[in-house]
């Protein structure tokens, strides 16, 4: 072991000590590090594509990826719009938010609907989960995003949540249809990325992916960034439906002979209102969420029915043209 | 609206805040294939440094697939795509995620089969450390040598060699002795440094995490308790200051800054700072971010730039320390990963995108290709996917660099197929060129002022109280009138006549005096086309090629013409002029 020890002192090749010593003073913490690279992507984004977008889910990573945005263009304002894919099922209280904070900050907001889907009475019961998700978020993401002409979507999404988008690339590229080619992806070395499309092409562009869920939270907690309240445990009327908690907040969404009780809960992770679970929790402030995260043992898309359909159904959903 | 402010009573949590918040990165590849037991050790990790949650074991406990001959098929943990589950390989880089106490880390888990070259290199590209699966049982193999050579191409300046399946060899110090001394000599052959050897098993979870008692001849650390130790050594390692612009904040006519990430280095509030490729100073007059205006930035943060003068300045240009700049060169010696099933070809034109900036370039030739499986290098006419060569690059304009080995950011590029936008491979560079085969020098930026000149640019501007140019002619009669006439105007001209210098190149000639702060006259009937691109490069906006105008030697306001071309060249008026 003695040549290691030795080995392990010396320098990588072609430098001395003294300067591997210098950098040490001038260090960075991994939230800092991680903040100037999603930083660094939004700004190579901008400056490369003639039309980007933020996809704004309302969400916990939504609302930390449009605080990087407003960091990316300080003092300038940010400079691309927001684009919220409403299904109509979201939560009152996301819609307050979303209308309120996007007005404070002086962003451009653009919601979008499939009228002609829920015209035609698109529901999660009827249509499922799988079919109801294709026509309300992917149909109506790819039909916005076209109206809209944009070329470049950021979206909030991390590498963490979940094994098929651990794969996928920070410029992730997608074909005239809006769909991505898990097995033909560009290469994505170093931070050079290649924003070449040709016209109808796109690249939804994800500056959080290398962020896991503890990370957004101990930002959302160092620098303050509002959050929706749903995110914090009180007492619901609640349904218990196929395992999982379900907020009611009207009466017409109760399934027959149904009935709502109390308790004390929260959501870990934002989406419709009627395949997004809430969990039994107590924490009410970020600090209490965070500890409440350390100590739980269950990952945060597990509430949300849309990955658990089948193995492997993000990865389906993303072919498709899903977020 | 809900605020996410309200600590916790208790110290407790601010005591993990402030563990949280003080952790740092360390980013660290890891290759081998299925059967070297990598991804074994991946979910070991994972696992054991509690990062696999509890529904995402279930879901693995009731997958078809278990090709592990655990209970647990670790590896379904990193293999996310469909069609790896079902054929049993890792098809594309993936990137998984765990936190100890001390550091956060990012695992880019790159394949061993398939395509090993393109995706190890993607792994390795950002990576501080790799961690290299040697199987106990079969010793050192072909891809081993493979993944260090992959690794050490890519500048990872550690290495950690995980001697595994160390349960299979009885735990046997002898075997693990020579397997380490093989491993070194190898090191040392491809110059790595940092090099640790640990004898682990995977599977039985032995020096993975904590220190196994069935290897009591072993006194070094286990697999985490190195990773969490190993010093953060991919940073830059030059001091040097660069910061490649990516884009210009301009809210309103009184704000003017330069967005980007610190490539290397610091900056200070005050810095002079050379802005290429117009090789103009200025100062830092603020650093500018959301959070409020800091005195200094150093790498990689992202921060946004005030200079004191309004110089021209734009996305893909940098701004570097005036005492130490980079290579300015539109060529160089590379090394190049080919990522397409597209082959290179010598003389094909390309896309070259360094730092921020995109130019037109192309492989001007081969000079030899690397035999992967003995790293001896051998002749090559194109290259196939999965191959590494060293190449000539040639561009339309320059580029700045530093080599790879000492700046990662700024010593690598990506080539593009510019008709179907396609990533065709990725390049670091070496050293610059000279522009052609029989010029002596390899550096086309002239002999300017030394380091360290005690008298900064600026400083003989003022004192000249105008800045310095290039004006070329194919006339020497007008140049002769111009320097004249130039001078009248209160500008130090001087004339360099291509015909009439000899004891200095005509080229060190109004190298020395446009560093010296003159208003040069360059007079040369048969201006090379690589001679003007020098021209470009030193003076930047300050070169003005006279031949553009249809100016001759009789016309009496040729001067007032020729001054015309610069926006300014006084150093008392330039803040108006804008």
């Amino acid at each position: 072991m003695q040549v290691s020890q030795e080995l392990f002192r010396g320098a990588a090749p072609g430098i001395g000590l003294s300067e591997v010593a210098v950098s040490t003073k001038h260090k960075l913490s991994h939230l800092k590090v991680l903040e100037a690279e999603s930083i660094y992507i939004l700004r190579e984004a901008v400056a490369e594509f003639a039309r980007p977008v933020m996809l704004y889910s309302i969400g916990k990573d939504s609302s930390v990826m449009l605080r990087l945005a407003q960091k990316a263009f300080y003092p300038g304002k940010i400079p691309f719009p927001l684009l919220h894919v409403d299904t109509s099922y979201k939560f009152p209280e996301m819609i307050e938010f979303r209308d309120q904070y996007t007005k404070e900050i002086g962003a451009e907001l653009i919601v979008h609907q499939n009228h002609e889907a829920l015209a035609a009475g698109a529901n999660p019961f009827a249509l499922g989960t799988q079919k109801c998700c294709g026509q309300l978020k992917t149909k109506s993401l790819l039909d916005a995003l076209g109206e809209g002409g944009f070329d470049a979507a950021f979206g909030g999404a991390r590498r963490d949540e979940e094994k098929s988008r651990a794969k996928e690339r920070i410029y992730s590229f997608r074909d005239a249809q809006g769909q991505w080619d898990p097995k033909n992806q560009r290469p994505e070395l170093w931070n050079i990325f290649n924003s070449r499309i040709d016209k109808g092409e796109s690249i939804r562009i994800f500056p959080l992916s290398n962020w896991t869920e503890l990370d957004v939270w101990l930002y959302i907690h160092t620098e303050n960034i509002p959050i929706v309240p749903l995110y914090f445990a009180k007492e619901r009327e609640v349904v218990v439906r196929g395992g999982s908690i379900v907020v009611i907040t009207s009466p017409n969404q109760l399934l027959p002979g149904e009935k709502t009780q109390r308790m004390s809960c929260r959501m870990r992770s934002l989406g419709c209102m009627p395949c997004t679970g809430a969990i039994r929790s107590y924490a009410c402030t970020v600090p209490e969420i965070i500890e409440e995260m350390i100590s739980f043992r269950r990952s945060e898309r597990e509430n949300r029915a849309i990955d658990h359909d089948e193995e492997g159904s993000m990865e389906m959903k993303k072919r498709e043209g899903y977020f | 609206m809900a605020h996410a402010a309200s600590a916790v009573e208790s110290g407790a949590f601010e005591l993990f805040l402030k563990q949280n918040l003080s952790k740092d990165l360390l980013r660290f590849t890891t290759a081998g294939s299925v059967d070297d037991g990598k991804s074994t050790l991946i979910g070991r990790l994972l696992h054991d440094s509690k990062a696999v949650y509890e529904d995402q074991l279930a879901s693995i406990k009731k997958s078809r697939i278990n090709r592990s001959t655990g209970p647990v098929d670790f590896s379904l943990l990193t293999d996310g795509l469909r069609a790896e589950r079902e054929q049993g390989i890792t098809i594309d880089v993936g990137y998984r995620y765990f936190a100890t106490a001390k550091r956060k880390f990012i695992i880019a888990d790159t394949p061993g089969h398939e395509q090993y070259t393109r995706n190890m290199a993607t792994g390795a590209s950002t990576a501080d450390l790799a961690v290299i699966l040697v199987d106990g049982t079969k010793g050192l193999l072909p891809q081993t040598l493979r993944h260090a050579y992959i690794s050490s191409l890519l500048g990872i300046p550690s290495i950690l060699a995980a001697i595994n399946k160390m349960d299979l060899v009885d735990y046997s110090k002898e075997r693990f002795l020579e397997l380490e001394e093989e491993f070194f000599s190898l090191a040392e052959q491809l110059g790595i440094g940092n090099v640790q050897c640990i004898p682990v098993s995977a599977l039985a979870g032995d020096n993975i995490i904590e220190r196994s008692e069935r290897t009591p001849w072993y006194s070094g650390p286990s697999l985490l308790e190195h990773l969490e130790a190993v010093p953060h050594a991919a940073a830059p390692r030059t001091k040097s200051f660069r910061f490649p612009v990516q884009y210009v904040v301009r809210p309103d006519a009184n704000f003017r800054g330069f967005a980007g990430q610190v490539a290397s280095g610091v900056v200070r509030l005050g810095d002079v700072v050379t802005a290429l490729p117009s090789g103009r100073q200025s100062r830092i007059q603020s650093i500018v971010t959301y959070d409020g205006q800091l005195a200094e930035a150093f790498a990689p943060m992202s921060v946004t730039l005030q200079l004191e003068d309004e110089i021209d300045l734009s996305r893909g240009d940098m701004l570097v320390q005036q005492d130490s700049l980079p290579h300015v060169a539109k060529r160089c010696e590379a090394t190049v990963v080919w990522m397409h099933a597209q082959p290179l070809s010598a003389g094909q034109n390309y896309l070259i995108k360094q730092t921020s900036r995109q130019v037109r370039g192309k492989i001007t030739k081969i000079i030899h290709r690397v035999d992967i499986k003995s790293l001896e290098p051998e002749p090559a006419e194109q290259l196939q996917m999965n191959d590494i060569a060293t190449v000539e690059l040639e561009t339309s304009r320059p580029l700045f660099f530093d080599a790879y080995r000492q700046n990662r950011t700024t010593g690598s590029f990506i080539i593009i197929d510019p008709l179907t936008n396609a990533t065709l491979g990725a390049g670091m560079i070496q050293a610059p060129l000279p522009r052609s085969a029989d010029r002596r020098s390899a550096d086309p930026l002239p002999p300017v002022q030394s380091p360290e000149s005690p008298v900064a640019n600026i400083e003989r501007y003022q004192r000249h109280g105008h800045y310095p140019a290039i004006y070329s002619t194919s006339q020497p009669a007008l140049a002769k009138r111009l320097e004249r006439q130039i001078f009248e105007e209160g500008f130090e001209a001087i004339v360099v006549d291509a015909s009439q210098v000899s004891l200095l190149s005509a080229r060190d000639s109004w190298a020395i005096l446009y560093t010296a702060g003159f208003v040069v006259i360059y007079a040369n009937p048969s201006l090379e086309p690589e001679e003007r691109v020098e021209l470009e490069t030193v003076a930047g906006g300050r070169y003005f090629d006279l031949d553009t105008l249809n100016l001759s030697a009789e016309d009496a306001d040729a001067a007032r013409q020729v001054l015309l071309l610069a926006e300014s060249l006084w150093t008392a008026n330039e803040r108006q002029e804008y």
